[in-house]
């Protein structure tokens, strides 16, 4: 075995998350969030919430992990750790950190979580209002250019101009994701299904995204344990081990102002090749994915630069039947994930990978041994995971 | 542009201000004088942007300023129909467009693609700036050339 890697010697070993509610509707503040998604996934795990000794966090938590250490009484903390980047791009990367560290040695059971309250605090899809601006935004929000359905956008349809794709393989990933939050009580659209007319007749939020191609903007928290493979033994549920984790960014991505190097990108395209490569796998044997979609367009890049279809492939390879579970080539995002479960940040996508490969997800894929988190499309860094069940 | 609608975009979105390091200092008095530069090392010639503090490339610190004609290539623009700001409520739908600069490295540049909001040029389109003056800055905008 490698010296260097984490492969199946750190396993998640517990997952939780509070109940997910509409933007602004949580009704207790966002830390109480934190700490209620923290013992619930300690709970799952089996362990006494206060053994957990690591922190692992990302995009900016504002609960802070000292704050977090002192009001859950843990007994100490030997690591705290944050992915540099806002939004979802650390998601994958806050797990791989939080593995390095039990891995190390800092940390015997270590927490990785996201929690979010935006009726506490700001909404992402807003701007916000100011007389002047400098610096990068000074060249991008005098045009209206805010928010990230709007870059998303311009470099999902240079990409779709330069491989000839059009709408479809966009509602392939809006219905398949409503589609799952069906099976899903979690899901804050559990219950509200969507049918192709909805889809076609929602408003634009900017082209080529409807509405239902956005993911939402919600209030919880989710939370997941792990700690080394030989104390995951002992754990109350079957473990999902760590098959590989990345995290980066491809040349010059982050070049402000529209200028990364290689544009019409999800910025995987350096990464997707470490990460199987640490795990000693192909895109093939992946039984199922949880692609991090804060946008429909970003998902099928996504799948392009992971090695499950080429570019050329995009428009007969996402569509509805392929990515839908239990039936679909590559079911993908088989929790609703951020589109129809809850924007969670992608969190949400990471504990039902382990779901999938423990076998309890609420729209199991049959025999899943082999799931794969892609967190973050386009921004810098994204990050990537494998767990797998032995 | 027409009388009735001075600018693209309504006034209340945020005016450009140099950043305090002084870094595009130059770039905003260009545009003051309806000139349209990018940022690029003395020393091996390679253009950036947006500007930073290091060329990328050869790693000096003595950065210039580069005159460009203001023509470029149409990479790739939306339709914006969601007023992310409150200035936008009753402006949409319109254009963002990104822009590449052949005489600059093919740099690219983000501005609003001036004309009808319904209209849909092709990706790689010729397009031109056009200079659009307001009280305290200038926006670089863009047209179709024609």
């Amino acid at each position: 075995m490698n010296e260097y890697t984490v492969k199946d010697r750190v396993a998640i070993i517990g997952v939780g998350e509070t109940t997910y509610y509409k933007r602004g509707q949580a009704p207790v503040p966002e830390f109480r969030l934190a700490c209620e998604a923290i013992i619930k996934a300690a709970d799952d795990a089996g362990i006494d919430v206060r053994d957990i000794d690591g922190i692992s966090g990302y995009a900016d938590d504002r609960n802070e992990a000292s704050r977090l250490a002192t009001a859950l009484g843990l007994k100490h903390l030997g690591f705290a750790g944050m992915v540099w980047g806002g939004g979802g791009g650390g998601g994958s990367g806050a797990v791989g950190n939080a593995a390095a560290a039990v891995n190390a040695g800092y940390s015997k059971y270590c927490v990785v979580f996201r929690a979010l309250a935006q009726g506490q605090f700001g909404r992402f899809g807003q701007a916000p209002v100011t007389n002047h601006v400098s610096g990068t935004a000074a060249y991008t929000a005098p045009y209206g250019l805010y928010v990230p359905a709007q870059w998303v956008a311009l470099r999902t349809r240079r990409f779709m101009h330069q491989y000839g794709i059009n709408q479809e393989p966009l509602a392939a990933v809006a219905m398949a994701d409503y589609y799952h939050a069906q099976f899903n009580p979690r899901a804050v659209m559990y219950g509200r299904p969507l049918t192709r007319e909805q889809y076609d007749k929602s408003r634009w939020i900017v082209e080529p995204f409807h509405l239902y191609d956005c993911c939402m903007e919600n209030d919880g928290s989710a939370a997941l344990i792990l700690t080394t493979a030989d104390r995951a033994k002992d754990a109350r549920k079957k473990p999902a081990y760590i098959m590989a984790a990345a995290q980066g960014s491809n040349y010059r991505h982050n070049a402000t102002v529209e200028n990364s190097f290689d544009y019409a990108s999800s910025n995987f395209k350096t990464l997707a090749p470490r990460l199987f490569e640490m795990a000693g796998i192909e895109p093939k044997d992946v039984d199922c994915a949880q692609i991090y979609e804060h946008f429909s367009g970003a998902v099928m890049i996504s799948l392009v630069e992971h090695g499950f279809c080429k570019p050329e492939e995009v428009m007969e390879f996402v569509t509805f039947e392929n990515i839908t579970a239990p039936k679909g080539k590559l079911p993908i995002n088989t929790s609703g994930g951020n589109i129809a479960e809850c924007y969670m940040h992608g969190l949400e996508l990471v504990n039902e990978a382990v779901r999938q490969v423990r076998g309890d997800s609420t729209c199991q894929v049959p025999d899943a041994k082999i799931a794969l988190v892609a967190s973050g499309p386009m921004v810098s860094p994204v990050s990537d995971l494998i767990v797998h069940s032995k | 542009m027409s009388a009735e609608k001075k600018f693209y975009l309504p006034e209340g979105l945020p005016t450009p201000r140099p950043a305090r390091t002084g870094i595009d200092k130059e770039f905003w008095e260009a545009t003051r004088r309806h000139e349209l530069v990018v940022q690029q090392c003395n020393s091996c010639k390679t253009c950036q942007w947006g500007p930073e503090l290091i060329c990328h490339k050869c790693h000096s610190f003595d950065l210039g300023w580069r005159k460009v004609s203001g023509k470029g290539r149409l990479y790739s623009w939306v339709r914006c129909w969601n007023p992310v700001h409150p200035a936008l409520k009753d402006a949409c739908p319109y254009l963002v467009a990104v822009v590449e600069l052949p005489d600059a490295d093919n740099v690219r540049m983000v501005g609003n693609l001036l004309g009808d909001p319904m209209q849909n040029p092709p990706f790689d389109s010729a397009v031109e700036a056009v200079f659009e003056d307001h009280p305290e800055a200038t926006l670089v905008q863009w047209r179709v050339a024609g």
